[in-house]
């Protein structure tokens, strides 16, 4: 078993920087009653500034007012942890979230998948800068020892339990994860590296320390295994940004589209679904929110696609009130089944496949936009064409008798003068049985400007003859 | 310093040297050849048949004279081949039976409902995807540069593009590549600019199926 340890060393300041569009801007966390706030985190630029975590807001407002702040939010923490468990459901069935801020999970059996380590940790390190994250990642025997070492290493990656206890033997003893009073008594004996802990008779630690200290070293050393409860992923997917300021336009929304998009685009991928249906929800203050609901032909989940999608659709909408925050609910998610692909495409240079030329279509022009055509076996030509979602599979018509190309909506006078009649009169009667009983005897004529019409009459009566068709 | 040497041939072959001659001889290899179905035509274009990858513009009076019948077998064949054929804002509904007649496949055949302003940008989507084999347009005002988009989003996406537009336009310039007035009285077809080739002065009869 090998495990990963992803620690995430600014996860609620990541959280807040991935939804706005300007990530290097200042930016302070705050925590802590309305009379007394204080800095509880800050980026690289707000720290170039002279904030610390610690101060207090007045502080801060001493030294400079050039920087943003939002709400450190523990709630949010937890919601962004379960995101990222989702995500890493994708690279193993054993994900944990036993330490806070801290993904684990196991690499061992999906390496054989994902091929060897150094390609996986690419490529986790790329698709979790994609997500707009930090992190540090270590590979280790056991998930316990992972996390010890991610607070000291980063891209470490140790294959076997000798290398294990050397790496250990390094780390000081208040960064092992042992209880606090543990690691005081422990310094102030002297010993400052796990080595030296290591080399202390069993006996005269158990003695000298609770048990835990004894376990929690075993632990470490994988002779003691940890017991984990595994993620289990959501059937649904939600997901909201709240902006913090009036957005009243739709372009200030493509920003939050994309990540929401991009999270919902991770999360299915970690599923092996896709997504059929979903909603964007505009919230308002004090006016019900705008829902603008996104359906797609078949179960897609790539990020470019879903982005340009809701784009679409959102580009549709007015906004009537000012939005204040923006939300992604998917609710419907069947098995996504990947597109089949030619070995040897017959034309190389195909950018867009019809699938998903269909979809853009459909988003921007509406659902009903792209049509197939089916034949109806039915005389009447008014029946005899159905618009249909998808061009249906269907035997091939024996030729009959000859039928113009185009047929007009609804009749209308003959425009222009007949010239002469070329074939006809050709009676069609049929409906009888459906109320819409026709009895008309049709032309094919050929106007003065050597246009071919199809037009007709009604048995029985005596007006001018109604065009209902063009042999083109 | 020394110009780059650059064979006849290849100049030719990219028909981008004018040739006096009324037709160019076959250069196309038949894999790129798009015939039209029509042999007289055929006949009188450069490379045998509609340009490929490239905008055609057919001029019409009014519907009736034979303006499908002009693209079907084409259709008939790239369907066959598998290849989708899209309509972009018909002005009326394509009568199955006519089209299943002509041999259309109506399984590779989609009908996009657009109104004028969209419909262009549909028809250049289509095009510049390189899934379909042919897109056939109906542009309204379209004026130089929607053309001239249309062409080059074909020359991209490798597909036929077919616009219908009023006769009326013949006497404004166009970036198409091949210009065919269809006249309905006589019934005949009049080339009326072809790229890669003198454009066939004499008319060629038509005949409409009927």
């Amino acid at each position: 078993m090998r495990w990963v340890c992803i620690v995430f060393p600014q996860l609620a300041l990541d959280g807040v920087l991935r939804r706005t569009p300007e990530p290097e801007a200042p930016l302070a966390l705050l925590t802590g009653s309305p009379q007394r706030r204080v800095v509880q985190a800050v980026n690289a630029a707000a720290r170039a500034l002279g904030l610390r975590p610690g101060q207090s807001l007045t502080a801060a407002h001493a030294l400079t007012k050039a920087f943003a702040s939002a709400e450190y939010d523990p709630a949010e923490i937890e919601q962004w942890q379960q995101f990222l468990a989702a995500w890493a459901y994708r690279f193993s069935s054993q994900v944990s979230l036993r330490y806070p801020r801290a993904l684990l999970f196991e690499i061992e059996s999906s390496l054989g998948l994902f091929g060897p380590w150094p390609q996986l940790e690419a490529r986790l390190r790329e698709e979790l800068t994609g997500l707009g994250f930090r992190h540090r990642i270590v590979v280790a025997p056991n998930p316990a020892a992972a996390r010890v070492l991610a607070n000291a290493y980063d891209g470490l990656a140790l294959a076997d339990n000798g290398a294990l206890r050397q790496a250990l033997g390094q780390m000081p003893v208040d960064r092992v994860g042992l209880e606090k009073d543990a690691a005081t008594a422990l310094s102030r004996m002297g010993l400052r590296t796990l080595e030296q802990v290591l080399a202390l008779p069993r006996q005269s630690l158990a003695r000298r320390f609770e048990a835990s200290l004894l376990k929690h070293l075993d632990t470490l050393l994988g002779e003691r295994p940890l017991a984990l409860a595994f993620y289990l992923p959501p059937d649904r997917f939600a997901a909201r940004i709240e902006l913090n300021f009036d957005v009243t336009s739709n372009q200030a929304l493509l920003f939050p589209l994309r990540r929401l998009t991009g999270d919902l685009s991770a999360f299915l991928c970690g599923r092996d679904s896709g997504v059929q249906r979903f909603e964007l929800i505009l919230e308002h203050v004090g006016v019900a929110d705008t829902r603008i609901k996104v359906g797609l032909l078949s179960a897609e989940r790539d990020p470019s696609m879903l982005f340009e999608l809701a784009r679409g659709r959102l580009e549709q909408i007015q906004v009537e009130a000012a939005v204040r925050g923006f939300r992604l609910e998917a609710e419907d998610l069947p098995a996504f089944v990947p597109q089949h692909r030619e070995l040897f495409d017959e034309r190389p240079q195909q950018s867009l496949p019809w699938e998903q030329l269909r979809e853009r279509l459909r988003a921007r022009l509406g659902d009903d936009a792209v049509q197939g055509l089916r034949f109806q076996a039915d005389h009447r030509p008014e029946c005899a064409w159905q618009p249909l979602p998808t061009s249906t599979a269907e035997p091939l018509a024996a030729a009959g008798p000859l039928r113009p190309g185009w047929l007009l909506k609804a009749p209308l006078p003959l425009p222009e003068q007949a010239a002469r009649v070329l074939l006809g009169p050709e009676r069609i009667e049929s409906g009888w049985w459906d109320g819409a009983d026709v009895r008309r005897d049709y032309y094919l004529i050929e106007t003065r400007a050597g246009r071919h019409a199809w037009a007709y009459r009604t048995v029985g009566e005596s007006g001018p003859l109604l065009l209902q068709g063009w042999f083109a | 310093m020394r110009g780059a040497v650059v064979a006849l041939d290849t100049l030719l072959d990219e028909r981008r040297v004018w040739k006096g001659r009324a037709v160019a001889p076959l250069v196309e290899p038949q894999s790129e050849r798009q015939p039209s179905g029509h042999a007289p035509l055929d006949a009188a274009l450069p490379g045998g048949g509609w340009p490929p990858a490239a905008l055609t513009e057919i001029l019409i009076a009014g519907e009736g004279v034979g303006e499908l019948q002009l693209v079907w077998p084409t259709l008939a064949r790239l369907s066959a081949r598998g290849e989708r054929i899209v309509l972009v804002a018909p002005p009326h509904v394509p009568y199955p039976q006519a089209w299943l007649s002509a041999g259309v496949d109506l399984r590779q055949s989609s009908v996009i409902q657009a109104p004028p302003r969209d419909a262009l940008w549909a028809a250049e989507q289509c095009l510049r995807s390189g899934s379909c084999g042919a897109v056939l347009c109906w542009p309204q005002q379209a004026d130089d540069r929607a053309l001239r988009r249309l062409q080059v989003a074909a020359e991209s996406g490798q597909t036929l593009a077919f616009a219908y537009r009023s006769l009326e336009e013949a006497i404004n310039p166009s970036p198409a590549a091949l210009r065919i007035a269809v006249e309905g009285r006589p019934a005949q077809l009049r080339v009326l600019k072809c790229r890669g080739g003198l454009a066939h002065s004499a008319p060629i009869a038509f005949s409409t199926g009927h």
